[in-house]
């Protein structure tokens, strides 16, 4: 498939709104302002776009859902917050093409009848940020965002928005806690943000993927979207390969592509060619897949259909030097990081479970441990406000699941059992948080 | 909120109350990051105002270099909230430092994709030739060593941020001459995308 978000991110300047402009930049957006919103939301709908930020949920029927009839403004959040571990799409879509997002989110502000969309980026992307004020800035002076965006008479602000180190605050309700200054914990939902979001206001939070999908849509059309990829799952898919493969980095591809050729022919295949252990294929909250399992369609419902997720779309790669304790231990360490503390079983039980995990691969587990790893990840999934508490209980539940072997044999040898060059050579410090 | 007895929250955990730095001394926002504020409100319905609370402590760690218990009555003062407010955010976001930092804030990246790539062989070195442990500044204030969660560039593994900007592909054997490189050239020494020409992502 010929690239469409990606066609021309090597190419110098071509962040830039000149070279945007001379490849058919915001003729999306004038198209659909000469549409009726309702119209727009239709044609979104019909080319299935479902969202990129990890949920899949499709985009039009977001927007739909979006309260029309209230005299309170309404709002589109661009959620940039990016930090789903494994996950980097939106780093390079906003560093090099970032008036497609703009006029994404132009077009959804006029979907939905909104005059003013955020966008929430987390604050390790200043170098990004930088990129996007800059481009806006030129964007507002040429008259593509602002008053009387192209002299079609409609008004519509973009303002950035830097958040401050929490993994939590790509949470969608999170996100819009801390757009409002606050701490970023999710809220009880219902109601959703399509009713009552940001400051109260009906509002849309979509990915910065998703968002920067929409004008070739409107361009193109629905059907050529959706004949991009499977049934349901169509258009363009940025791909994150990380881990243990000769070339890591985003790829688009349609999402007809198999999990196996994006690891061994788009991305190169395993480091110095060793044997694959197991695959994350969605980000680290998803469950893992085996060398077996690889020959599905790289599409959300392909990889749901084998038991995972197709999540944000990072795929880290594992080689037999991955020692699956060690890997459960890393990322409860993460998850204890982030837990925003406002759920007890998440808050309380991500410790426990990274305590566990510790004794475990330092050797010092004993076989009782592993019902007790499977008996508090099974008291947070599904007993918190958001799906943190899911993600945070899937690796110990997933390894667990597929290679309890290993964990047996940490607890039979009283040592770790697949110890690796590139890990840790001295023993972790006390103060490792 | 409830605390388990057992566990040790102090060392990290983002719900807990930390205890403001008290510097001693009246912060103030210079004229222009007091403009600067008002310009960004404005991007906020009136009713929104709080929004401006992560900028405005942006702005005092740019003066400041950290938020002081002063800065943040000075905060609650210029957005028209309490300064518990302002505390409760300071408190759990991982950006905003409570204490003097080293010139340089060396963070190295922990998560599992960097990890996979030698991110703890990478800690280590840089442990010993900074001499310091990760949380700990040195001792003439030059270098402070961190370890963050993932930066969302994982194909750049090991990726490390220094102040706000990257190294990317640090590999552990490199560690110890970007410390001398950082000593010597400041941040000119770093190599992420950022800092070569614009139109990095040619080859
Ligand atoms: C703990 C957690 C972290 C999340 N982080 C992100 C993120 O960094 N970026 C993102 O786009 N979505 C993230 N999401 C998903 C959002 O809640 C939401 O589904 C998404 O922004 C919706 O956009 P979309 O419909 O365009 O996919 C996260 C969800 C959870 C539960
Ligand atoms: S794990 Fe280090 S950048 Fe993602």
């Amino acid at each position: 498939m010929e690239p469409i978000l990606t066609k021309f991110v090597r190419e110098p300047h071509c962040y830039t709104l000149d070279f945007y402009l001379k490849h058919e930049g915001y003729q999306g957006l004038r198209t659909a302002l000469g549409m009726k919103p309702n119209d727009v939301i239709e044609l979104v709908k019909a080319s299935g776009l479902k969202g990129r930020g990890g949920a899949g949920f499709p985009a039009g029927m977001k927007w739909q859902f979006v309260v029309k009839d209230t005299p309170k403004p309404k709002y589109i959040v661009c959620n940039a917050d990016e930090s789903e571990p494994g996950t980097f799409k939106d780093h390079l879509l906003m560093e090099r093409n970032p008036h497609l997002l703009f006029e994404g989110c132009l077009i959804a502000c006029h979907a939905i009848g909104a005059k003013v969309a955020y966008i929430y980026i987390r604050g390790e992307f200043l170098h990004v940020q930088h990129v996007l004020e800059q481009q806006l800035e030129d964007a507002y002076k040429k008259g593509y965002v602002g008053k009387n965006v192209m002299g079609l008479g409609w008004d519509c602000d973009i303002f950035i928005h830097r958040g401050a180190g929490a993994y939590e605050a790509g949470e969608e309700t999170a996100l819009l806690e801390s757009l409002e200054g606050k701490r970023a914990q999710p809220r009880l939902k219902p109601p959703f943000p399509a009713i009552a979001g940001l400051y109260g206001a009906p509002t849309a939070v979509n990915n910065v993927e998703t968002l920067s999908n929409v004008p070739s849509i409107l361009l193109r059309g629905a059907e050529w979207y959706a004949a991009l990829g499977p049934e349901k799952n169509g258009g363009p898919k940025l791909y994150c390969i990380s881990g243990h493969v000769e070339r890591p980095g985003v790829y688009e591809a349609s999402m007809n592509i198999t999990l196996r050729e994006l690891i061994f022919n788009v991305a190169g295949g395993v480091r110095d060619g060793r044997p694959l252990k197991a695959v994350i294929p969605g980000g680290s909250s998803v469950p893992i897949l085996l060398p077996d399992q690889l020959d599905i369609q790289a599409s959300f419902d392909g990889v749901a259909k084998a038991g995972s997720l197709l999540g944000s779309a990072g795929i880290i790669v594992l080689d037999d030097t991955t020692c699956m304790v060690w890997l459960a231990e890393n990322l409860l360490r993460f998850y204890r990081h982030e837990s925003c503390g406002k759920c007890t079983p998440c808050r309380e039980g991500t410790q426990w479970l990274l305590n566990i995990l510790e004794k475990i691969e330092r050797g010092e587990g004993e076989m009782k441990d592993l019902a007790l790893l499977e008996n508090v990840a099974g008291l947070i999934a599904g007993k918190t406000l958001c799906a943190f508490g899911d993600a945070a209980a899937t690796p110990a539940l997933t390894t667990l699941k597929n290679f309890r072997g290993e964990y047996e044999a940490h607890v039979r040898e009283g040592r770790c059992t697949v110890p690796a060059p590139w890990r840790r050579r001295t023993a972790a410090a006390a103060h490792s948080h | 909120m409830s605390f388990h007895p057992k566990i040790d929250y102090r060392e990290f955990h983002r719900s807990t109350r930390k205890m403001p730095y008290d510097d001693g001394k009246v912060f103030a926002y210079e004229p222009d990051n007091r403009a600067r504020l008002e310009d960004i409100a404005k991007r906020y319905p009136p009713e929104g105002r709080k929004s401006a609370i992560l900028p405005a402590l942006y702005l005092v760690q740019r003066q400041l270099g950290y938020i002081s218990l002063s800065s943040m009555q000075h905060v609650a003062e210029a957005i028209g909230c309490t300064a518990a407010e302002v505390e409760d955010v300071v408190s759990f976001y991982t950006m905003f430092y409570t204490r003097p930092m080293g010139k340089f804030v060396v963070q190295v990246c922990r998560t599992l994709p960097c990890a996979l790539r030698g991110a703890e062989r990478v800690t280590e070195e840089l442990t010993t030739a900074l001499g310091i442990q990760p949380n700990d500044t040195d001792s003439t204030g030059t270098f402070t060593l961190m370890e963050v969660e993932c930066l969302g560039a994982c194909d750049r593994a090991p990726l490390v941020m220094v102040n706000d900007s990257w190294h990317e592909c640090l590999q552990p054997e490199d560690a110890k001459k970007l410390a001398d490189d950082l000593r010597a050239r400041g941040e000119d020494a770093l190599t992420g995308c950022h800092h070569q020409s614009p139109d990095r992502a040619k080859g």
